[in-house]
C-alpha cells in the first residue's frame, strides 16, 4: 500500500461472485485477495496427486463464487459475466483444498500419487454414498478413489480418507445403487 | 391419436404410423467419447452383462437391452448417456469440428450440448443457451457429469441473443433445435398431446422463427445452423424454414444421414412453402423405430 491507499479507486479489488475472471498466472500478477493463482492450482495438483502440469497446458482456470475454480478447454476474454464456464475443479480457499467428483473422474487416470484402488464391492459402497473402513497406509486427505473396469483403472471420484475411514463426497445426485 | 389425424395426407402407411405412435421406444443411449471410446463402453456393458447393439448410422448410438441404462457402471462414469435415437441426428448434421465456435440456442437439458463437444474433441467453444434457469442446472449436471470443459453456459431468451459477453463477433456453427408441440415424443411420454391446441403450435411458431432467424444473423458467412425439431407439424417445420428463407441471407442444403427418412413438404391445408424446403427431413415413428423428428440444414450467405 502507498500513500494513495485513500483513493477508492485504489482498493484492493474483491471476489465478484457474478462473474468469471480467470486466475492470476502467479502470485505477482495477483490482484485479488486470496484467490488462488494457476501456478497454485497446478502444483496443488502436482503434489497431491502427481498429475504432470502439462495435463493442464491447453485449459485455464477461473473463479466464479468465492474460491470456487472452474477449468476450461481453451480460453476466453476475462471477466465474463455468464451462468457457467467448463467444468467446476476445485474449491480452494479454505484449509484443504478439494477437487471436485466430476474433475477428478475426468482427470483421475493421470494421477500417480494418493490413487487407492478398490474392490468392486467397495466401489459399490462409495458410489452409494457410504463411508467404509479402508486399509491405507498413505496420506490421509483427498485420494483418487479408482477401480478396474473393462481392462484398466477407472477413477470413480475423490474419497476422503481419515481415521482408517474412507469417505464417500460423492454428491447426492451423482449416487447411484449399482 | 385423433390430433395426428391431421397429418394423414402427409405420411404414407398412415395405420402403420400411428400403431408406432403407441409403442414404447427401445432403450437408446449414446457413447460419450470425451470419457471412453465406443469399445470401451461396449466392453464394460460385457463385463455388466447388459446386450447392446450397434446403430448403422452412428457409431456412438446404441440400443440397451435394459429399461435402466442409468443404473450401469458405464453410466455413472458418463461413458454413456441416455438420449433418444433421434435427438442424436441434429448434432450429427451439424457436424462441429475441433476448434470451432458453436451456438447451441436451445440447450437444456444438454443431450445434443455434449453430444457437439464430443464431436469437437471437447475443443473450440460450445456457448450452450436456454432462456429457463431451472432445465439450465440440468444441464449443467449433465455437461459435468460427461466432462465437458469447453462450454460457455448463459441465461437469456434467444430470439435477441447478445454476443456482447464474448470475445467474437459470429459462431462457426449454430445448433437451434427449438421448443415445439412435441407430437413426436407421443412413444416416450403417453401424455404429450393432451394439452396439444392449434394455438399453441400457432405460438411456438412465432418464437422458432425468431430463434432460427437470431441464429442465422448470429452465424458467419459460410457457416452452418441445423434447424430440428420433434414434431410433425409443418407450421413449426417448413413453414419457419420458409419465413427464413424470405427474412435472413441463407440456403437450405441437402444432407445425408443413414436413416429412413422423408422430404419436407412443400404444402399443407392450403400453405406453400418454398420448394427448397424438400431438402429437410422428416423421421417418422414406424420407419426407423423411433420417436418421430425434423431436421434441416441451412447455410448462411451474409
Amino acid at each position: 500500500m502507498t500513500e494513495q491507499s485513500n483513493d477508492p479507486t485504489d482498493e484492493t479489488p474483491t471476489n465478484d461472485g457474478q462473474q468469471f475472471d480467470r486466475l492470476p498466472a502467479t502470485a505477482e500478477e495477483r490482484e485479488v485477495e486470496g484467490r488462488a493463482t494457476r501456478q497454485e492450482v497446478l502444483d496443488w495438483w502436482d503434489q497431491r496427486f502427481e498429475i504432470p502440469p502439462e495435463t493442464f497446458e491447453e485449459y485455464t482456470f477461473w473463479e466464479k463464487g468465492k474460491g470456487k475454480i472452474w477449468i476450461l478447454h481453451g480460453d476466453i476474454s476475462s471477466p465474463l459475466r455468464i451462468e457457467a464456464l467448463g467444468m467446476k475443479f476445485l474449491r480452494t480457499r479454505q484449509e484443504h483444498w478439494k477437487p471436485t467428483t466430476n474433475a477428478v473422474q475426468r482427470f483421475g487416470r493421470e494421477a500417480s500419487k494418493n490413487v487407492v484402488e478398490v474392490t468392486r464391492e467397495q466401489a459399490r459402497r462409495f458410489v452409494r454414498g457410504e463411508d467404509q473402513e479402508l486399509d491405507w497406509d498413505g496420506d490421509w486427505g483427498y485420494l483418487v478413489v479408482s477401480h478396474d473396469l473393462a481392462g484398466d483403472p477407472e477413477p470413480l471420484g475423490v474419497g476422503l480418507y481419515v481415521h482408517g475411514e474412507l469417505r464417500s463426497p460423492v454428491p447426492k445426485g451423482r449416487q447411484r445403487d449399482l | 391419436m385423433e390430433k395426428l389425424e391431421r397429418y394423414e395426407p402427409l405420411v404414407e402407411e398412415f395405420d402403420a404410423f400411428l400403431e408406432a405412435c403407441q409403442r414404447t421406444l427401445p432403450s437408446v443411449v449414446r457413447v460419450n467419447t470425451i470419457k471412453a471410446t465406443p469399445e470401451r463402453a461396449k466392453a464394460a456393458l460385457d463385463e455388466e452383462g447388459v446386450g447392446w447393439t450397434d446403430r448403422e448410422w452412428s457409431e456412438t448410438v446404441l440400443e440397451l437391452d435394459t429399461d435402466n441404462p442409468g443404473s450401469t457402471w458405464a453410466s455413472y462414469h458418463g461413458w454413456i448417456h441416455g438420449q433418444e435415437e433421434v435427438s442424436a441426428i441434429p448434432a450429427e448434421v451439424l457436424a462441429p469440428e475441433p476448434g470451432e465456435r458453436v451456438w447451441d440456442a436451445c440447450a437444456a437439458p444438454g443431450s445434443k450440448t455434449t453430444q457437439l463437444s464430443a464431436l469437437m474433441d471437447d475443443e473450440g467453444l460450445v456457448v450452450a443457451n436456454d432462456n429457463n434457469l431451472g432445465r439450465l442446472s440440468a444441464l449443467r449436471f449433465n455437461t459435468e457429469r460427461l466432462g465437458v470443459t469447453n462450454t460457455a453456459v448463459t441465461n437469456t431468451d434467444s430470439r435477441n441473443f447478445s454476443l456482447k459477453p464474448f470475445d467474437f463477433s459470429a459462431f462457426d456453427k449454430a445448433l437451434v433445435d427449438v421448443p415445439c408441440s412435441c407430437e413426436g415424443t407421443i412413444r416416450k411420454n403417453p401424455t404429450a398431446l393432451d394439452d396439444w391446441t392449434m394455438d399453441h403450435v400457432r405460438s411456438v411458431a412465432g418464437v422458432q422463427k425468431g430463434i432460427l432467424r437470431r441464429a442465422v444473423q448470429a452465424t458467419g458467412e459460410g457457416g452452418t445452423v441445423v434447424y430440428s425439431t420433434c414434431t410433425f407439424a409443418p407450421e413449426e417445420n417448413e413453414a419457419v424454414l420458409d419465413y427464413v428463407l424470405d427474412e435472413e441471407d441463407c440456403r437450405l442444403v441437402e444432407f445425408d444421414l443413414g436413416l429412413d427418412s422423408r422430404p419436407g413438404v412443400t404444402e399443407f391445408e392450403g400453405e406453400e412453402y418454398d420448394e427448397s424446403v424438400r431438402k429437410a427431413k422428416r423421421f417418422y415413428p414406424h420407419h426407423n423405430d423411433t420417436g418421430g423428428f425434423f431436421c434441416a440444414k441451412l447455410e448462411v450467405e451474409g
